[in-house]
């Protein structure tokens, strides 16, 4: 199969000229994210300045990439080019403050860029057109012509991130099981592609099921579930090369849920045997299996907090599955949640403090957060079943499974803000379910 | 500069697709690979034979990975049939409906197998003839969302396989 690894050098520096230090967010233009609603930040973001001959497709694409990431959180609005008075037709001229404040754009996103054979270079600046001043430092990145689009979710995340204060996440890729046919003869098969659904790569074939794809820390390898043998086993993938290999495979038990630890060197996964399903540690190279948990019930969906020092997963030891914490070496656990209805599959946030979860009450699913103490649970979605929340590597959107009811009932990936907003649907051809959220490329 | 503005607003739940009508056409056959229906249902000794008149498999109430009275009975029989016929190795399959994480659909399937085996083996049959895996809510038998294909979805299945024992 073709190679994953993009070929992408991608260079970040300062220019010159402008190589003073940058204002830490000092300027008035910022957007706060609050759990509010708010006004979305209306911006403009012409075309970029196409430098070289040949570039202006790139130009024209790379600025409608960065729009549609900045649009797609829901904390930007977009004046379309046809409102534009001014136009940008060199990347160094002045810009003409008052013609963009006439069309009430706050935010002005100007770039260039230039190619040379495969080579790319683009470079950008942020304006706060009402203050009539830049904010921050221009950037500049260098790459090849065939990751355009991830240079410019890179453009896209600095902006973000200077008029929010808060971590990007548009350069970053999803892995997922991609699904078709009936929901009675469901094929599934791992895949792989850009947040926004962009370079949809297969990485298996659908052959066997395959289960809950999750990421390494540096996002070089999957973990997940098949059942090539015909029993399901825990799989680690490269994903560049696509080679495979079976992590743990003792015959007569199962084991599936796997994910990685922060430092990416042990793997904690369910094993099932005898019917009994409890938590396992072991390395990512092989080796022997530590167990963590030792009780009756049924002990799943474990998630390593950010630090590695602490895991948290789903277990019925109450009689209904609720979420526990305990140390990354085993132990007792404390239960954290407590209210009505049943909770699945925890997920530590990248920032340490919250936790997504799966709840079933009275007949729906939710995705929810609350705080690694179980206090100031959230329910964000609601709806026939939603399960499996991942989190973007900012901790500010989280992404799901949600599938339909009845004998046609399909899965789809959805994603919301953590504060309950922008709930929509990422597009991605045919079905799919279980997305797991890379770290920022 | 202009303030911006905040407004607290709720977010909607997505209306539900209309629930469609079950199909309940009875015509399930398990997930099995076997070799399939081998022999004629009159032949007691067929794979036929166990999968329609002892019957291969058997449904678990909500949650629930205990045997009901109606299942040790059919399980009992399986046992009989299995002694009786020592060719037969046999791969319990435990199910789950669709009500739950895909994670923990998988553990409790797992439970239902474990079931149906520790039953088999406490009547003789030996373990070394039986594996059990779980599908959890991979592979449904009966795709409405609702209690009547549920009730169907929460199973386990016996399925034979001819041959050596592993």
């Amino acid at each position: 199969m073709k190679k994953l690894a993009a070929s992408l050098l991608i260079g970040l520096c300062a220019f010159g000229a402008m190589a003073q230090l940058a204002k830490a967010q000092s300027g008035p233009l910022r957007i706060e994210i609050t759990d509010g609603v708010i006004e979305p930040l209306p911006y403009a973001v012409p075309d970029l300045v196409a430098e070289t001959p040949g570039s202006n497709q790139i130009a024209k694409d790379m600025a409608r990439v960065i729009a549609a990431d900045l649009n797609g959180t829901g904390l930007f609005r977009e004046i379309p080019a046809k409102a534009h008075i001014s136009t940008i037709t060199h990347f160094g001229s002045p810009v003409q403050f008052a013609d963009w404040k006439a069309i009430n754009a706050q935010a002005l996103i100007t770039g260039g860029v230039s190619v040379s054979g495969n080579e790319l270079e683009v470079k950008f600046r942020v304006f706060d057109v009402f203050a009539g001043q830049e904010l921050g430092n221009g950037l500049r990145f260098k790459g090849t012509t065939d990751g355009w689009r991830r240079m410019a979710h890179k453009v896209a995340d600095a902006v973000y991130s200077r008029i929010t204060g808060e971590g990007g996440y548009f350069d970053s890729r999803v892995v997922f099981v991609s699904e078709t046919g009936p929901k009675n003869d469901r094929k599934k098969r791992l895949a792989i592609m850009d947040y926004d659904g962009a370079n949809l790569q297969y990485l298996t074939d659908s052959s066997s099921i395959v289960l809950a794809p999750r990421f390494s820390p540096t996002g070089d390898r999957v973990l997940y579930t098949s059942y090539e043998t015909g029993f399901p086993q825990v799989y680690v993938l490269n994903v560049g090369s696509a080679q495979r290999r079976v992590l743990s495979n003792q015959s007569g038990t199962m084991s599936f849920a796997p994910r990685f630890s922060p430092d990416g060197k042990s793997v904690v996964m369910s094993v099932t045997e005898g019917g009994n399903t409890d938590l396992y540690k072991m390395a990512i190279g092989g080796g022997k299996r530590v167990r963590l948990t030792s009780t009756p019930s049924i002990e799943t969906a474990p998630s390593f907090s950010p630090d590695g020092s602490q895991i948290v997963f789903e277990s019925d030891r109450s009689g209904s599955p609720q979420l526990y914490i305990m140390s990354a070496n085993g132990g007792e656990a404390k239960r954290i949640s407590f209210g009505q209805g049943r909770y699945g599959t925890p997920v530590w946030s990248p920032r340490g403090d919250l936790i997504a979860f799966t709840k079933q009450n009275k007949g729906r699913f939710h995705i929810g957060v609350m705080r690694t103490d179980g206090s100031d649970e959230r329910l964000l979605t609601a709806s026939f079943l939603d399960e499996g929340p991942t989190w973007a590597p900012n901790g500010r959107v989280i992404m799901f499974t949600r599938e339909t009811r009845g004998s046609d009932g399909v899965s789809a990936l959805y994603s919301v803000d953590v504060s309950g907003r922008n709930l929509k649907r990422v597009e991605v051809t045919g079905g799919g379910s279980d997305p797991a959220w890379s770290p920022l490329q | 500069m202009k303030h911006l503005s905040k407004v607290a607003l709720l977010v909607a739940g997505v209306a539900l697709a209309a629930c469609s009508q079950p199909h309940l056409d009875g015509s399930g056959t398990g997930t099995g690979s076997g070799l399939g229906e081998a022999g004629s249902a009159s032949d007691p000794t067929s794979v036929a034979y166990f999968n329609e008149t002892i019957g291969d498999r058997v449904l678990f109430e909500v949650d629930q990975s205990t045997l009901s009275e109606q299942g040790r009975l059919v399980v009992l029989a399986q046992a009989n049939w299995l002694l009786a016929n020592s060719d037969f190795t046999a791969v319990i399959e435990g199910h789950a409906d669709e009500q739950g994480t895909r994670e923990y659909n998988l553990a409790l399937g797992a439970r239902r197998a474990a079931a149906v085996q520790e039953l088999l083996v406490s009547q003789g049959v030996a373990s070394n003839r039986l594996k059990t895996v779980s599908y959890g809510k991979e592979r449904p038998l009966e795709v409405c969302s609702q209690e009547a294909c549920y009730a169907q979805n929460r199973r386990s299945v016996t399925v034979l396989t001819a041959g050596l024992s592993s």
